[in-house]
């Protein structure tokens, strides 16, 4: 055999039997590693060049320094907490012994929130929010998918809420719970009370059209079926409607759960309840020479945890979902 | 490593747990009748939150936190930093917050009904000077060529009748001049005012009961409101010519680059009050104790800060830099808070009292403090009617608390950690500062004769003069 002929036939055995393999491998793994990568660079390469009054734009390394040393802060107020407490033993102990009927109390460390705590406060308010909304929608929207009636009653409602912005209500909100919500030991704070409901009316939306738009376009053999068994309606909803529309009210929920992600932050941002958007802006207000850099890392935690949340809705709905074989994506 | 701080983040939820068990349990297992000490009370609140503003003379706050004088009184004080002077006023009159680090004119103006009429009081004034007033690059250039100079370096204190023909050159232009200042109420407004008025620059009338509160009636220069740490970049972005704000948003300009700092509060009148801690009137009677041991706190602070001469106040700067509190860079808050100010880049000096926490009783509430505040209102037109002198001291009286202030000092001064002689003789004090000389236009103050004072002004609004 000639070395001309041995080259195309290596090659095309190359071409045979690696080229699948390559190609999964590379769709997989190195296709998004080679994004974030030039990502990187470009990142770092631009950072480079734009100078803002408060220094030079953070690159990747900068970030991965604030990152680091919001972690440290919130390892040095975890001990800080620790000294409290303790310090707060001692001073019940002696003001006891001063005054037997003290009741002595024990009460929360009343350091700042480290940037973990603000992370875990925005994580419970969209979730409270996001859970409200859904029980609201989910049922409304299978009763607008089963009569048309209802659905035209309304529909002018959802079309003319669903467009406005949640800082339109975010004042009406505030003003409302402030009102309202009154109590002398109340379970929860105003602002968490303010952004959760904010969330869940941004939340409402997505989530009721698309139960209304699945809920209405079951198919017609199944609605048969449950013709031929005469099921109550009771049975009807939850054995043919919930099942067979379960697709659309995921795909609601998980258009919601990201908008109330958004909404969240920037709610936060404006009304100067705790968490991530108010670390934000804080930070903002501070014109630190780092602070361009903690906002950053904020910034992508906020992007981490968007995408955390969509995959974790995405898990539920392959979980729940009666067709294994539909592409979720 | 992780684990270490997963374990710690746990036995932070289990005592936060514990706290929640341990309240349930003992409240109800107790019923307490109240015993109080003998000298002074135990405090009847013990969990407290105050507001502050992102200032560096938010400091006796951050100190009283940090240093634990707030523990020592038996308070679990939370600071919190507001988004601006008005959120942080409309809180404290709904009980939101227990108190705040407020502009002296804040509890005057509340009380009189400018703006949002509440009854809030104040027994302890934080701190004197620590002002600015800043104008952007251009405007320095300008400026410059009016400013006299001494071996290659202007000559302090600037008047603004080096800002005149500037002003003059936009407004024949037909384009406006525009200032940024904190608050109707603060004492930035009055400051910039003051010193612009001196230099034959009009900084406008207001007229409330015409339903005008813009303040800009016959201005030649237009003042309006800018939150403090959005003064330096709503400056870079041109939507104003200058600004007057306190620390460190003046120092923050020069390092940014972006503008110039001409004159600071202590030259326009030198040991002006600046801020005061306020509550809100029914909050200090409910819990009379609990207000005289924060103001113990805040006096330990305040002398924390001026002792040995400024030897703590790196120190103070350190704690102020955390990004809970003020957040600005260390070298920025540290150029004013110890004893330094730098002007044009480069051209730092000495002016060890542009920030005073403690000496020359700074902590003090006189009323002739109070009463220059209410003449300025008079002056610009927020108070639009024209008051009788007894009209100013009633008012002063009802606002400035002195009576508060000296318990709390008596009470330090039985304990021994502080001196008498710190103090004012409690006896005899009137409240009245003797006449005050030190304005940059040389006109006296006299607090026990504010009509008289108003006569003097060449600009401004006396006698039954009404807009």
């Amino acid at each position: 055999m000639s070395k001309q002929q041995a080259i195309p036939i290596i090659f095309n055995q190359v071409k045979q039997i690696n080229w699948p393999t390559l190609n999964q491998f590379l769709s997989a793994t190195a296709l998004p590693i080679v994004g974030i990568v030039i990502f990187i660079g470009l990142w770092s390469l631009m950072a480079k060049n734009i100078d803002t009054s408060l220094g030079q734009f953070p690159g990747p390394s900068a970030v991965w320094q604030q990152a680091n040393v919001l972690l440290d802060e919130h390892n040095a107020q975890m001990d800080k907490a620790d000294k409290f407490y303790q310090r707060q033993d001692e001073r019940n102990a002696v003001r006891l012994a001063k005054d037997p009927s003290y009741t002595p109390k024990i009460r929360a460390f009343t350091g700042a929130p480290t940037f973990l705590e603000q992370i875990w406060t925005s994580l419970y308010t969209v979730m409270v929010g996001f859970i409200v909304a859904s029980l609201l929608a989910i049922p409304l929207g299978i009763i607008c998918g089963l009569s048309k009636n209802a659905y035209t009653a309304i529909n002018p409602l959802i079309q003319l809420f669903k467009p406005v912005s949640p800082l339109a209500w975010l004042p009406l909100v505030t003003m409302v719970v402030s009102a309202v919500y009154v109590s002398n030991d109340p379970m929860f704070s105003k602002s968490f009370i303010t952004s959760a409901v904010t969330v869940s009316l941004c939340c409402l939306w997505p989530t009721l059209i698309n139960t209304a738009v699945g809920v209405s376009s079951i198919d017609q053999d199944l609605l048969n079926v449950s013709k031929v068994l005469r099921l109550n309606a009771l049975s009807h909803v939850i054995k043919i409607v919930i099942p067979s529309s379960i697709p659309a009210i995921f795909t609601g929920l998980r258009l919601s759960l990201g908008i109330g992600w958004m909404v969240l932050i920037a709610a936060e941002m404006l009304a100067q309840n705790p968490g991530l958007g108010k670390f934000v802006w804080d930070e903002f207000q501070n014109g630190s020479s780092e602070s361009l850099a903690r906002i950053m890392v904020a910034v992508l935690t906020i992007g981490v945890i968007g995408f955390a949340l969509d995959r974790l809705m995405l898990m539920l709905q392959r979980k729940v979902s009666w067709d294994k074989s539909a592409v979720l994506r | 490593m992780t684990n270490k701080k997963l374990l710690r983040s746990l036995t932070i939820i289990v005592k936060s747990l514990r706290v929640g068990v341990m309240s349930t349990v003992l409240t109800s297992a107790v019923f307490a009748t109240g015993v109080s000490a003998k000298e002074l009370g135990w405090p009847e609140k013990e969990e407290l939150k105050f507001g502050f503003i992102k200032l560096t003379d938010m400091a006796p706050l951050a100190v009283a936190y940090e240093k634990g004088y707030f523990e020592d009184e038996g308070l679990y004080v939370t600071l919190e930093a507001q988004a601006n002077w008005k959120v942080l006023l409309d809180r404290v009159i709904d009980g939101q917050l227990d108190g705040a680090h407020m502009l002296a004119g804040q509890p005057l103006g509340a009380t009189i009904g400018y703006g949002t009429k509440a009854d809030i009081i104040t027994a302890f004034s934080m701190d004197l000077n620590g002002n600015a007033i800043t104008v952007s690059n251009d405007i320095w250039k300008e400026m410059k060529k009016h400013v006299p100079h001494q071996n290659g370096k202007p000559v302090h204190p600037i008047s603004a009748d080096t800002l005149k023909p500037v002003v003059d050159d936009f407004k024949s232009k037909g384009k406006p001049f525009k200032m940024g200042m904190v608050f109707p109420v603060s004492t930035h407004n009055y400051e910039l005012r003051y010193w612009l008025a001196a230099g034959g620059i009009h900084p406008g009338y207001y007229a409330p009961h015409k339903g005008d509160t813009s303040g800009q009636i016959d201005a030649d220069a237009l003042l309006s409101v800018t939150p403090p740490p959005q003064m330096p970049s709503t400056m870079e972005a041109g939507t104003i010519n200058g600004y007057c704000v306190g620390e460190p948003w003046n120092q923050q300009a020069v390092f940014k680059g972006i503008g110039v700092p001409v004159v600071t509060d202590y030259e326009i009148w030198k040991n002006n009050p600046e801020k005061v801690f306020g509550v809100s009137k029914s909050w200090a009677e409910k819990n009379p104790s609990t207000h005289i041991r924060v103001v113990k706190a805040m006096i330990r602070a305040a002398m924390w800060l001026d002792e040995n001469n400024n030897a703590n106040r790196p120190e103070a700067v350190k704690i102020l830099a955390k990004s809970q509190y003020v957040g600005a860079d260390y070298e920025v808050i540290a150029n004013s808070m110890t004893g330094t100010f730098e002007y044009e880049k480069g051209d730092k000096r000495d002016v060890p009292d542009f920030n005073v926490f403690f000496r020359y009783n700074a902590t003090y509430p006189f009323y002739s403090d109070a009463i220059w505040y209410l003449t300025q209102m008079r002056r610009w037109g927020q108070i639009s009617e024209p008051k009788a002198d007894t009209w100013y001291k009633d008012i002063a009286k009802q606002v400035y608390r002195p009576d508060i202030y000296a318990q709390a000092a008596k009470a330090l001064i039985a304990e021994g950690k502080a001196k008498a002689a710190d103090f004012p003789e409690f006896a005899t004090e009137t409240g009245f500062k003797p006449v005050q000389k030190h304005f940059i236009d040389n006109i006296w103050y006299d607090g026990s004769q504010p009509n008289a004072y108003l006569e003097k002004f060449a600009i401004g609004l006396k006698k039954d003069s009404q807009i």
